[in-house]
C-alpha cells in the first residue's frame, strides 16, 4: 500500500519519481445502499490507508451516532458527505473521491443508485472510463443492475467489473458467485460492453477488494483493487482524427493569434493540414505553442495553444479537423437525451445548446421513443420527463460541426440550458446527422394534402402571413389588431383575428397564467394561427406574449417573412391609467398575480418589425404603420 | 505514430483539466476575478492561469481579500508574486469590519472569519461586479467539498444551495448566470494535496517560506502552536513566546493557524512529513472543529 510504503521513508525522492509516472483513472461506482457501496468505497480508502487518524475518529464518533453496523466502525460515513444526506443514511449526489496506489491515482464518482437518481449517474459516468457495479451475492443481478449498466454503456464505458459483494452472507459460495457472473455476462454482451470483469468479494470484511481472500480459494483471480491497477483503457482513444474545439483566441501582441484548446481527438504536429468547420476554410499547423515552449506534436487531452500558417477568421466554437477525416456538419441530429429537470422537455421550445466549445439555440423537434432504463424497452412518448432518456431529432440554428458520441466523445456530446431559469436541463449524445425532416418516421404518418399553400394563398390573391401584436395590457392591442383586421377587409383581403383573450374561453380554457401555461396558450395561438396561413389567411394577433423565447418559437413555426412582430408599445403608467379591463385595479387589490409589467417582467421584442408608440400614435397612423411593413414585406403586393 | 508515447502522467492530465477550465471562464464571463489567497493552492492556480494564456497574460486580475491579521511573510510574498507576474493586484479589506476593531482574540473565530472574509468576499464581489471567481479550494480537503461542482453557482445573496446544484456533465459547464448572481469556480477540484505538492515541487513554484521548517517565536494554546506574528497578539499573564523549530501545512489568519513540529525544511521531506503524519490537513484549521457540517453551513453563507 502506497502510503505506507517503506520507500517514502527511506528514499522520498525515489518514491516522487515513481509517483510523477503514475497515470489517472476514473472509476464510477454503481449500486444501492443495500449493495454496500459506500462501505466497498470505505474499504478501498481505508485499505490503502489513505483514511487520516483525525477522520477516522471523527468516523469512529459519528457511527455511534448515525452508523447501522453496531459496535463496528462504519466505514460508509467516510464517503456520505452531505449533513443532510448522513442523517438519512442515503446519497443524494455525485461525490468525488481521491486515492492513489503506487501504480495509479484514482478519481472515484460516487453515484446514487435509485431510479430517481439516473441524472446523477449519468453526471458520474460521463467522466468516467470504467464502471464498478456492485451486486448483493444474496439478490443476483437486478433490475438496477441492468440500469446502471445500460446508463454507463450509454455514456460510452467500455470496462465494467462486476463486484459480487456480500459474499460471506451466502458462505463464500462458488456456484451462487458462478450463477451471477454467467448472467451479468450475457447481459452485458448484449449491451455491447467489451470488457467486462467479475471479482467475489467482501466489503464489509475486506475480502478481494484490496487484501486476497483465504475464504475463496476457488477464485485464483485478481482481486477489484488489482484489476482497478492494471485495466488498460486509454487504448481506445481516437489518436487519428484530429480535432480541436477552439475555446479562446489569444492575441497578446499584433503578429500573433493563437487558437488555445484541448484537443478532443488525434494528433497534432507542426505542419498537418488543418480544415477549420463549419466554414471550411483550410490552413497549415505552424506552432504548437505551451508556456514551457513549442511542442512537436500534442495529443488529447492536453491543453494547447496553435498557430496556423495563414490568416484566417476563426474564432471561439469553430473544430479545427484532419481534413482527410473532418466531422460532420448539420443543423440537425439525432441524439439520446437524459431529461435532468422537473420541467418536462418541451419539443418546439428553444433551448441553449453547448456542443465543445459552441453554444447555440436549438429547438428538440420530436422525441421518437422514451428508453425504459430497466426493461431498456422503446416507448413511444412526445415529451421526456426528470430521469428519463430518449432518443430525439435536435435542431439547430445554425449549421454545426459533431461527430457520433460513440467514436468522438468530446465533439459529439452536448448539455441543454434552460434560457430562462439558467438550469443544465438535459445531456446529449448524438448518434448521426438528420438526414430528413423530422416526422419522417411517426406513429402517426403526415399525409401532405394535394393542395398547397401557395395555391391557396394565390386563390386569394394574397402572401399569407402573421401580425403578431405584443405588448402590456391595456397598451391597446386589441383595439389595434381590430381596426387593422377591418383595414384588410376594406381593401379586399382574406384574414382572420385571433385575440388571446377570447382563446382562453375556449381552446385554452384550462390554462392558468403560469409561466408553463403562458407558453402552452402561445404555442396553441401559434398551432392555430399556422393553420390559417397554411389556408391562405392574413392572421392578425393580439396576445400579450410577454416572453421573447415563447414569440420566438411562433417564428420559428413559421417560414421566414411569415411573422411579423409588433410591439404594441405604451409606458406602463398610460396603461394602468387605461386599465380597460380593470385588470390592474385587481392587481392592486391583490386578487391577482404574476401580471406582466407588475410582478413579473414584460420581455420587450428586441428587434419588432413595427413598432408603435399608442401613447403618441393613434389608431389611423398605427395600422398604416403595419399596412406599410406588410406592403414592403410583398405581403399585399397584388393589391397594389 | 507512436501511440504508446501519447500518454500523460496524472499531473500531466489535472494540469490540462484545469486550463480548460481557466480558460473556458476566460471565454464565457465577461467579468471573471482569480481570487488569491496567497497558499500554496493559489500557488499553483495561478500557475494554471499562466500556462494558459501563454504566451500572453491572464485576461483578469488577483483578488486577495485581506483579514489584515494573516502572517506578515505572506503580504511580502504576495506583494513580490503580483510584481513578478505582472498581473493587476487588487486587495480588499472590510473597511466596517476594521472600524468596528473586529479580531480573532476580540470577536472568536466564527465572527472574525464571518466579517473579515466571508463578508469582505461578498463585498468584493459587488464592488468590482465580478461575475466569476476562482477558488483553489479541492474536494479532497472535506466532505462537504466532495460534492462541489467545478462551477459552483451563488445566488444574488452568494449563497451555495448544495441541493440544487446544476448537473455538470463532461467538460461542458454551464457558465450562465443572472445579474447579480455569481459563479465561484473551481479548476483544482480533483487535485489532491499531495498532487499540489509534487506539482509544486516538479515545477520549482515559489511558495511562502513559512511552509518550510523554522525556528519561530509560538505559545501553545489549546494543544495548538500559535506564532506570535506581531505585536498584536495578546499574551496571558506569565505567558511567553518561545522559539520552536515549526512549519504551517495551511495559511490563514496567524492567530487562527496552527503550526506543526517539524524539521522539514526541503519540499521532498515536507512531503515526506505530509505522507507519514496521520491527521489530516484540516485539522491545523480552527474554524473547521465546530460542529458536524461546520463547513457545509459556512458554504451556504457564502464561505469560499
Amino acid at each position: 500500500m502506497s502510503h505506507a510504503s517503506t520507500l517514502i521513508e527511506s528514499d522520498i525522492e525515489s518514491y516522487l519519481k515513481q509517483h510523477e509516472h503514475k497515470d489517472l483513472l476514473r472509476f464510477i461506482t454503481c449500486g444501492s445502499v443495500d449493495d454496500g457501496k459506500s462501505t466497498f468505497i470505505g474499504r478501498l480508502l481505508h485499505d490503502s490507508a489513505l483514511v487520516y487518524e483525525d477522520q477516522l475518529a471523527a468516523v469512529r464518533r459519528d457511527s455511534t451516532r448515525y452508523g447501522t453496523t453496531g459496535d463496528e466502525i462504519d466505514l460508509a460515513l467516510l464517503v456520505d458527505g452531505l449533513q443532510s444526506e448522513r442523517e438519512q443514511g442515503i446519497t443524494i449526489d455525485v461525490a468525488y473521491r481521491y486515492f492513489s496506489t503506487e501504480r495509479r491515482k484514482f478519481i472515484i464518482a460516487d453515484t446514487p443508485g435509485h431510479e430517481q437518481y439516473t441524472r446523477n449517474m449519468a453526471t458520474g459516468a460521463s467522466t468516467a472510463q470504467l464502471a464498478v457495479i456492485l451486486v448483493d451475492a444474496r439478490n443476483g443481478v437486478q433490475v438496477q443492475t441492468r440500469r446502471h449498466s445500460y446508463i454507463c454503456s450509454l455514456l460510452g464505458i467500455r470496462h465494467m467489473l462486476l463486484a459480487v459483494n456480500k459474499m460471506d452472507l451466502v458462505d463464500w459460495d462458488e456456484a451462487t458467485y458462478e450463477a451471477i457472473r454467467t448472467e451479468y455476462t450475457t447481459f452485458a454482451n448484449r449491451l455491447g460492453i467489451p470488457h467486462v470483469r467479475c471479482v467475489p468479494l467482501s466489503a464489509l470484511q475486506g475480502d478481494n477488494v484490496v487484501r486476497p481472500s483465504e475464504r475463496m480459494p476457488w477464485y485464483d483471480g485478481p482481486t477489484l483493487m488489482e484489476l482497478l491497477e492494471t485495466v488498460e483503457v486509454k487504448a481506445e482513444r481516437n489518436l487519428r482524427d484530429l480535432r480541436l474545439p477552439v475555446q479562446t483566441v489569444l492575441r497578446p501582441r499584433h503578429d500573433f493569434r493563437g487558437f488555445a484548446g484541448t484537443l478532443a481527438a488525434g494528433v497534432a504536429r507542426p505542419g498537418d493540414p488543418v480544415v477549420v468547420l463549419p466554414r471550411g476554410q483550410r490552413s497549415h499547423i505552424a506552432r504548437i505553442v505551451t508556456y514551457e515552449g513549442d511542442l512537436q506534436q500534442a495529443f488529447p487531452p492536453q491543453a494547447v495553444t496553435l498557430t496556423l500558417s495563414d490568416e484566417i477568421d476563426i474564432s471561439r466554437g469553430d473544430l479545427l479537423c484532419d481534413p482527410q477525416h473532418p466531422a460532420t456538419v448539420a443543423d440537425a441530429v439525432d441524439a439520446r437525451l437524459v431529461w435532468m429537470a422537473e420541467r418536462p422537455l418541451q419539443p418546439g421550445r428553444r433551448y441553449d445548446v453547448k456542443l465543445a466549445t459552441t453554444t447555440l439555440p436549438a429547438v428538440v423537434e420530436r422525441v421518437y421513443h422514451r428508453i425504459d432504463v430497466n426493461s431498456l424497452e422503446h416507448h413511444p412518448t412526445e415529451t421526456l420527463a426528470l430521469n428519463e432518456i430518449g432518443l430525439c431529432r435536435v435542431q439547430f440554428t445554425a449549421p454545426v460541426a459533431f461527430d457520433p458520441y460513440e467514436e468522438i466523445p468530446g465533439t459529439g456530446a452536448f448539455i441543454v440550458i434552460d434560457r430562462m431559469s439558467h438550469h443544465t436541463v438535459g445531456a446529449g449524445m448524438i448518434t448521426r446527422a438528420a438526414t430528413e425532416r423530422a416526422g419522417a418516421d411517426t406513429e402517426v404518418p403526415r399525409r401532405q394534402p394535394l393542395l398547397s399553400k401557395a395555391q391557396r394563398a394565390a386563390q386569394k390573391g394574397q402572401r399569407p402571413c402573421v401580425v403578431w401584436l405584443t405588448g402590456l395590457s391595456g397598451s391597446g392591442k386589441s383595439t389595434l389588431a381590430n381596426a387593422l383586421e377591418q383595414a384588410l377587409f376594406r381593401q379586399g383581403y382574406h384574414s382572420y383575428l385571433i385575440d388571446a383573450g377570447n382563446v382562453r374561453h375556449g381552446l385554452s380554457h384550462d390554462l392558468d397564467f403560469s409561466r408553463d401555461a403562458r407558453a402552452e396558450n402561445v404555442r396553441r395561438i401559434a398551432e392555430t394561427a399556422t393553420m390559417f396561413v397554411d389556408a391562405g389567411l392574413i392572421v392578425v394577433c393580439a396576445a400579450l406574449s410577454p416572453y421573447r423565447d415563447d414569440r420566438a418559437m411562433v417564428r420559428e413555426r413559421l417560414e421566414p417573412g411569415e411573422f411579423i412582430e409588433v410591439h404594441v408599445d405604451a409606458p406602463l403608467a398610460l396603461c394602468q391609467q387605461r386599465d380597460s379591463d380593470g385588470i390592474y385595479a385587481r392587481a392592486a387589490a391583490g386578487e391577482i398575480s404574476g401580471l406582466p409589467g407588475i410582478d413579473i417582467e414584460y420581455e420587450a421584442p428586441e428587434h419588432p418589425e413595427v413598432h408603435i408608440d399608442t401613447a403618441h400614435q393613434g389608431v389611423e397612423e398605427s395600422v398604416e404603420a403595419i399596412l406599410r411593413v406588410l406592403r414592403a414585406k410583398g405581403g399585399l403586393e397584388q393589391f397594389d | 505514430m507512436q501511440i504508446s508515447a501519447a500518454k500523460l502522467t496524472h499531473l500531466k492530465e489535472l494540469e490540462a483539466e484545469s486550463i480548460y477550465i481557466i480558460r473556458e471562464v476566460a471565454a464565457e464571463f465577461e467579468n471573471p476575478v482569480m481570487l488569491y489567497s496567497i497558499g500554496k493552492d493559489s500557488s499553483v492556480m495561478l500557475r494554471l492561469a499562466l500556462k494558459a494564456f501563454s504566451p500572453g497574460k491572464p485576461p483578469f486580475p488577483l483578488l486577495h481579500v485581506d483579514t489584515t491579521w494573516k502572517f506578515r511573510e505572506m503580504i511580502e510574498f504576495r506583494e513580490r508574486t503580483a510584481r513578478e507576474v505582472g498581473m493587476e493586484l487588487i486587495v480588499h479589506i472590510n473597511q466596517e469590519g476594521v472600524e468596528q476593531g473586529v479580531s480573532p482574540f476580540t470577536h472568536g473565530s466564527r465572527v472574525h472569519t464571518d466579517v473579515m472574509k466571508t463578508q469582505a468576499l461578498k463585498q468584493a464581489m459587488e464592488r468590482y461586479r465580478f461575475d466569476a471567481a476562482f477558488g483553489g479550494a479541492r474536494r479532497d480537503e472535506e466532505k462537504s467539498r466532495a460534492k462541489e461542482r467545478v462551477y459552483s453557482f451563488r445566488d444574488r445573496h452568494h449563497r451555495w444551495d448544495p441541493k440544487g446544484q446544476r448537473p455538470e456533465l463532461w467538460s461542458l459547464y454551464n457558465g450562465r448566470v443572472h445579474k447579480g448572481e455569481s459563479m465561484r469556480i473551481f479548476p483544482l477540484s480533483n487535485w489532491t494535496e499531495l498532487d499540489i505538492w509534487q506539482y509544486i515541487y516538479l515545477e520549482g513554484i515559489p511558495i511562502v517560506p513559512l511552509y518550510f521548517a523554522a525556528e519561530r517565536p509560538v505559545v501553545e494554546r489549546d494543544g495548538t502552536l500559535i506564532m506570535v506574528d506581531d505585536e498584536r497578539m495578546p499574551l496571558d499573564d506569565g505567558e511567553s513566546p518561545r522559539l520552536e523549530q515549526v512549519r504551517f501545512r495551511t495559511l490563514g489568519c496567524y492567530p487562527l493557524t496552527g503550526a506543526v513540529r517539524s524539521n522539514a525544511v526541503t519540499l521532498p521531506q515536507i512531503i515526506q512529513e505530509m505522507l507519514l503524519t496521520r491527521t489530516s490537513e484540516r485539522q491545523g484549521r480552527v474554524i473547521d472543529h465546530d460542529a458536524a457540517g461546520s463547513m457545509e453551513e459556512k458554504k451556504k453563507e457564502g464561505y469560499f
